[in-house]
């Protein structure tokens, strides 16, 4: 990893923010001040106090332990998703768009055919194939967010592949994929980086969709789109229930969205 | 004169692009029996009009079209190419560095000092310092980007180099450096160039031979100074006389 | 006098730190003249034909100086009084005649656009216009010009139309920003000739930009040589071809390829 840009503050004050979400959700993985599925009918809706920071929830269990625990399901399948959407998504849109012919008809009309669905839809129509679960949800979301990828990256290939420092390269006996991955690939950086974060925010919000449809993450386990489900019903007499979540969700986005956006990471 | 370059009755066409799958797509010819060569160290100017077909010879010669018919014979590997704009022909994102050594690293089997080496060398023939191998193209200028396209078509030693309108883009006073650059490559390394350019007194003052070319056909060459005093076909005459030079 | 330009200064301020692209630009243009600016990329030429043009905004640049156009102060009138100069007395050409007209639009639709804001007009008139100008700049069947689309013309016949759209309300100052540079040699002689025709016909007056001197020597009477966003030197033609004062003005024309046959 290069140095950090001089004075490059979006960069270190989401740095600073997607730490204050990410590192409770790394401990939560191996460790949380309670158990997460533990209830406690005298702990029902209990307000903050020295033991339970952010209080309990409607079934008396931890907010503190679910929310280390919920976002670390979060970002699982955020990064996850983006994961899968991502690297498929350039893989298919730089073949694609750098060979064009009738593969390249072929795919993009199948694209286009996924493109007309919503990606909710489609996620959910893959949940319904493959069961509900973390795991399921995760490759679900990813499969359905793979054709904005691919078309986002195969416009800047068609592009590219034009460009006379393509032709200088092939010049230079570079073969196709060297030409497609090592020369083309970094300049299109910016343009996916940004798909990238939006495509992260949009995994997250679907995840907290699915989950509020009931085939998402299942109860009793805990996720932030689980949690900002349950709380709702509580949201006038115990907003602390929602807000606590909501934060979460907002400062984890917020500090991703920094960092994609910095000098670090898009000036090339 | 040994001839480093032959190329004999190329003919080629695409077809037209297609809008809907529904489309008709026409043929269209763009070049229609091309013959020339080339001798060593010799440098020959090819001019013509936009769409008249010299940047798709220059893409048959390199071997990035295949002809539909008709043969090119190299006397030499590895022919390269100077682009007409040296802000979309250098790849923005690596170093000036990385895109001199592309070459070695993907034909030869040099290691990496040896690679440095070579690459410091001709950056500094093509009249740059070598400070500026750790620089990106964004921070050179127009002028400085082409030198660095000089250097890195040199790396592979070619014994051909086709400049395709390599200083149209640039001002007037670059200009004249680069094609004192230019003439002074060829005379050091005895290099053979084809001079692609719309520009007469450019080829003039740079080419040995020149070469009209019109409609996929070249219409008439000779030894340069014959060309442009008794110009035969008339569109050449139209040109010398829209260039004010006649 | 047409145009009088004095201690004309441009200062962007896009950045943190301001940074000036012309200084002390000074420039008189009597009516029916063609006055030529030469220059390197980044010598200022463009900005200051674009400030006298008035289209550099009030944010993009800060100007001092002054600027008058037949009595009017370009740099200080309302918007309104612009806009009234715009197209009508004052006219632009550019480069690029592949993005100055809007793709999706009918030529006929474009050439009559100045004519459709400035003057009370029919349909039927403002097409007799539009038809007559674009026969004026020797389009070959303007009929059929008229009603094609910009991707239908070649280069040099959308910079043809490009100066008939400028034409239709006669302008009295016609500004040409490097309008030849794109387009083949054979193109670009026959549109300098267009050029010096307009000029003689319509005493129409023209500030022509370029980077080449010998198409300013083949139209103009008179140059100025920017360079750095200064005006080194200025003076007829002639004069400057003969015996430059200044070195930068020598190595410029000493750049020119000479053909010596």
């Amino acid at each position: 990893m290069k140095k950090i840009k001089n004075r490059d503050f979006n960069f270190i004050v989401g740095l600073i923010l997607a730490m204050i979400v990410i590192i409770p959700a790394l401990i939560g993985t191996v460790w949380t001040p309670y158990d997460t599925e533990a209830m406690n009918s005298s702990l029902k809706l209990a307000g903050s106090s020295l033991s339970h920071p952010f209080g309990c929830d409607n079934f008396g269990r931890d907010i503190l332990s679910r929310i280390m625990s919920g976002s670390s399901t979060t970002l699982l399948i955020g990064i996850g998703t983006v994961f899968i959407g991502a690297v498929a998504g350039t893989l298919i849109g730089a073949l694609t768009g750098y060979y064009g012919g009738l593969v390249d008809d072929i795919f993009m009309r199948f694209n286009d055919v996924m493109f007309s669905f919503p990606s909710l839809l489609l996620a959910l129509v893959f949940v319904a194939v493959m069961g509900s679960g973390r795991i399921q949800l995760l490759l679900a979301l990813g499969l359905a967010f793979i054709p904005s990828y691919v078309r986002i990256v195969r416009a800047e290939y068609v592009r590219a592949r034009n460009l006379d420092y393509v032709k200088s390269a092939k010049l230079a006996g570079a073969s196709d994929m060297r030409v497609m991955f090592v020369h083309i690939l970094p300049n299109i950086l910016k343009v996916l980086m940004n798909s990238i974060l939006i495509g992260f925010n949009n995994a997250v919000l679907a995840e907290a969709g699915l989950s509020f449809l009931g085939i998402g993450v299942q109860p009793p386990a805990a996720s932030l789109g689980r949690m900002l489900a349950d709380s709702q019903t509580y949201l006038f007499n115990r907003p602390g229930i929602a807000i606590a979540p909501g934060l979460t969700l907002i400062i984890m986005v917020l500090g991703i969205s920094l960092v994609g956006k910095s000098k670090t990471i898009t000036e090339i | 004169m040994a001839n480093i370059l032959e190329v004999k009755d190329v003919h080629v066409s695409f077809l037209e692009e297609r809008r809907t799958i529904f489309d008709k797509r026409n043929r269209i010819e763009v070049l229609k029996g091309i013959n020339m060569t080339i001798g060593e160290g010799e440098i020959v100017g090819l001019v013509g009009e936009s769409g008249c077909g010299k940047s798709t010879l220059a893409k048959v010669i390199l071997g990035l079209i295949k002809p539909d018919s008709g043969e090119v014979i190299h006397g030499s590997v590895h022919p390269q190419m100077i682009f007409q704009d040296p802000y979309s022909s250098l790849n923005p994102s690596k170093t000036v560095r990385f895109i001199l050594e592309e070459p070695l690293k993907n034909m030869t089997d040099a290691g990496p000092e040896e690679r440095l080496k070579k690459a410091t060398e001709r950056l500094k023939q093509a009249g740059l310092d070598e400070k500026y191998l750790t620089h990106k193209p964004s921070e050179l200028s127009g002028g400085q980007r082409q030198r660095v396209c000089i250097a890195e078509s040199l790396m592979m030693d070619p014994k051909l180099l086709i400049a395709d309108e390599p200083v149209s883009a640039l001002d007037v006073t670059i200009q004249a450096q680069i094609l004192k650059l230019l003439d002074d490559l060829q005379e050091n390394l005895g290099l053979s160039i084809l001079f692609i350019s719309h520009d007469l007194r450019v080829v003039y003052q740079l080419c040995d031979r020149v070469m009209v070319m019109r409609g996929g056909l070249i219409v008439e060459e000779g030894e340069i100074d014959e060309v442009y005093r008794n110009p035969k076909h008339e569109y050449t005459k139209q040109l010398l006389i829209a260039s004010g030079i006649i | 006098m047409l145009l009088h330009v004095e201690d004309l200064n441009i200062e962007f301020h896009d950045h943190i730190i301001p940074e000036t692209v012309v200084y002390d630009f000074d420039l008189d243009m009597e009516e029916g003249e063609i006055v030529g600016l030469v220059g390197e990329s980044g010598s200022g030429k463009s900005m200051s034909a674009l400030a006298i043009a008035g289209l550099l905004s009030r944010h993009d640049a800060k100007k001092r100086g002054s600027i008058v156009f037949e009595g009017i102060d370009i740099l200080n009138c309302p918007r309104e009084t612009l806009r009234g100069l715009q197209g009508d007395e004052i006219s632009m050409i550019f480069q690029e005649p592949m993005t100055s007209l809007n793709p999706v639009k009918k030529i006929g639709w474009q050439v009559e656009e100045a004519m459709r804001i400035h003057r009370q007009a029919t349909p039927e008139q403002r097409k007799a216009r539009a038809i007559e100008v674009l026969t004026h700049v020797d389009l070959p069947d303007p009929e059929r010009v008229y009603n094609s689309y910009p991707h239908q013309l070649s280069g040099g016949m959308r910079q043809r139309v490009m100066i008939a759209a400028a034409m239709i309300n006669t302008p009295k100052l016609l500004i040409a920003d490097e309008p030849t540079t794109a387009l083949d040699v054979t193109v670009q002689a026959e549109i300098v000739k267009l050029l010096k025709r307009i000029n003689k016909q319509h005493k129409t007056a023209i500030l022509f930009i370029s980077h080449d001197l010998s198409l300013i020597r083949q139209l103009c009477q008179r140059v100025l040589v920017m360079k750095g966003g200064y005006v080194v030197e200025s003076g007829p033609v002639e004069e400057i071809f003969e015996s430059p004062k200044e070195e930068y003005t020598r190595h410029l024309i000493e750049s020119i390829p000479k053909v010596e046959l």
